[in-house]
């Protein structure tokens, strides 16, 4: 055998064991998935839209797990992000090389992989225990403590990527430092720090472990976020352990739900990256 | 720092020899020229990169409504020089300037001087084109919007005079509302002219401003520097001697952080005063 055809016939080979190991990822994605539509598909109904969690034994819907979710996920984003926006603009607009900034970087690597669960017991700590009770407020908290690392992440990243030139020639017009990041370093990093925090948005959509110790659930109807919180993931954890059928239907239109609703904001988030790029 | 450019050539006698000798390890006594008309005079300015000295004692004047180009080989401190007149340099600590920078009488290198003021009267246009992410029309505006409240049709005027005068208004008037980091790469260097023309500066910084363009395109810049230069006074960082004679009125060549000779540009370029500028612009060295 020549080099040449041993060549060939080792990059043959590689390519079949890539595309092999691809195609077995793909495809416990698509069994997943293919099982949520299939046991789920057939329980999301307009009931589920519109009639809160029901009793044992009884039928109902889900309307006040999708709204508590979505404000658990709203409120943990709108606290989380401002303080990750800021962490990352310090980190790479003011103390780039700096002593803080590493150690700033380290910790927040910790916190970005650090257990959800151990997030939760912190915030049943610090917060539920001393008001005495479960709440909203609670559980967005603690999906604020893990929104924060990852938008720290890519605003340092998404800040770092644009040219140093752009801030010389914005500074160089006269404009004070703040004016610089706010109006043209932002400018010019908005869709990677956007796609940063629907990415956020993503993964504490569907997390649970916090919000068992934090918003815990409610089987009724409320918006008011300092009682406890009906959410999906916690509502699919409860009801897929019941032996009533009604609930364990629910908990399969549940968890299609919230895969599907990820599904959605990843894909919106690689359009937005992809749209921004020239 | 290395004096080898120093060397007298060997058929001198040793009298004449050390004379010259003398005369270019003092090159402040006959670089500065005195001109009445001085925008920006530099007196012994040095600069320091941290420890390093990239500028030794620097002595020269900027003649108003002029041309002044700084040429010499690569890491001659040219760009450095030409930093120092907006402090931009004051963007990274470590970095900082010595002496005196007296932009009409006022020396803009002391502590007290606001940077953001001195920048609105002294622009900036850098190698490469850097618009910003936003339309023709804000990019122009930015720098105005800074410093002055004007009115809707105020501000359309001066975008309108800013594009006008770096003669890119008849390209982009239909399109001002269209993102500046979609024109082209001469375009773009022309729009960023215009930016810093709008805020009324009074001295047009331009570090090379042609190197990543086109022959067509500047050519184009060319021709612009011309027109500006009645209404401002202008300074040109370039590696291409041949853009220095064919834009500037004056030349400073540079030499590992000196200034070697100051002088008329058709002087420079026909008859050197120094064996060292003569060796650059035959194509020597550098």
């Amino acid at each position: 055998m020549t080099r040449y055809q041993r060549r060939k016939l080792v990059n043959a080979i590689n390519m079949t064991a890539s595309l092999v190991v691809t195609l077995i990822g793909l495809g416990f994605l698509a069994w997943i998935l293919g099982i949520l539509v299939m046991k789920g598909g057939q329980h999301v109904n307009w009931s589920v839209f519109t009639e809160i969690t029901p009793g044992p034994g009884t039928s109902g819907g889900l309307i006040n797990a999708i709204i508590g979710s979505l404000l658990l996920t709203l409120f943990g984003v709108l606290i989380g992000t401002p303080v990750g926006v800021m962490a990352g603009t310090y980190l790479s607009e003011f103390g780039r090389h700096s002593r803080l900034s590493s150690a700033i970087r380290f910790i927040n690597d910790v916190l970005l992989s650090a257990p959800s669960i151990v997030i939760g017991v912190f915030v049943y700590v610090i917060l539920v225990e001393p008001m005495g009770h479960f709440s909203g407020w609670a559980g967005a908290v603690a999906l604020a403590i893990i929104v924060i690392p990852v938008v720290v992440r890519t605003t340092e990243t998404m800040l770092t990527l644009v040219p140093v030139q752009m801030r010389e020639a914005a500074a160089a017009l006269g404009a004070p430092r703040h004016v610089v990041i706010t109006k043209v370093v932002y400018k010019a990093a908005m869709s990677g720090m956007v796609t940063g925090v629907i990415l956020a948005t993503a993964r504490i959509a569907g997390e649970t472990a916090p919000l068992l110790f934090t918003a815990l659930n409610n089987q009724f109807w409320t918006t008011n976020m300092n009682e406890p919180m009906a959410n999906l993931p916690v509502v699919i954890f409860q009801y897929s352990m019941s032996p009533y059928d009604d609930w364990i239907n629910l908990a399969w239109a549940g968890a299609l739900l919230i895969t599907l609703s990820v599904l959605i904001l990843n894909i919106s988030a690689r359009l937005l990256l992809r749209g921004s790029r020239h | 720092m290395s004096t080898e450019y120093l060397t007298p050539s060997l058929n001198m006698s040793a009298a004449v020899s050390a004379s010259k000798e003398h005369d270019r390890l003092q090159p402040k006594h006959d670089a500065v020229r005195a001109v009445d008309n001085a925008k920006l005079r530099l007196r012994d300015l040095a600069f320091y990169y941290g420890k390093f000295k990239a500028l030794h004692d620097i002595n020269l004047d900027i003649p108003e409504g002029r041309v002044t180009a700084f040429i010499g080989p690569s890491g001659c401190g040219k760009s450095t020089l030409l930093r120092t007149f907006n402090r931009i340099y004051d963007l990274y600590p470590g970095q900082r300037a010595e002496g005196e920078l007296l932009l009409d009488g006022e020396n803009v290198i002391s502590k007290g001087v606001d940077v953001n003021l001195l920048r609105k009267k002294v622009g900036m246009v850098f190698q490469k084109p850097t618009p910003f992410p936003m339309s023709i029309y804000d990019n122009v505006a930015f720098g105005v919007r800074l410093y002055e409240n004007l009115s809707r049709s105020e501000l359309d005027d001066r975008v309108h005079w800013a594009l006008e005068r770096a003669a890119l208004w008849k390209e982009v008037k239909d399109k001002l509302k269209q993102s500046g980091t979609a024109l082209s790469g001469g375009q773009q260097q022309r729009l960023c002219i215009a930016r810093g023309i709008a805020v009324h500066p009074k001295i047009l910084l331009l570090d090379e401003p042609t190197s990543a363009l086109d022959p067509i395109s500047t050519l184009k810049i060319e021709e612009l520097i011309h027109e500006l230069k009645d209404e401002f006074t202008i300074a040109i960082v370039t590696h291409n001697m041949q853009q220095a004679a064919r834009v500037s009125d004056y030349t400073a060549f540079m030499y590992m952080g000196k200034l070697v000779e100051f002088d008329h540009t058709d002087l420079i370029f026909t008859n050197p005063g120094k064996r060292e500028t003569e060796d650059y612009i035959t194509g020597r060295f550098g």
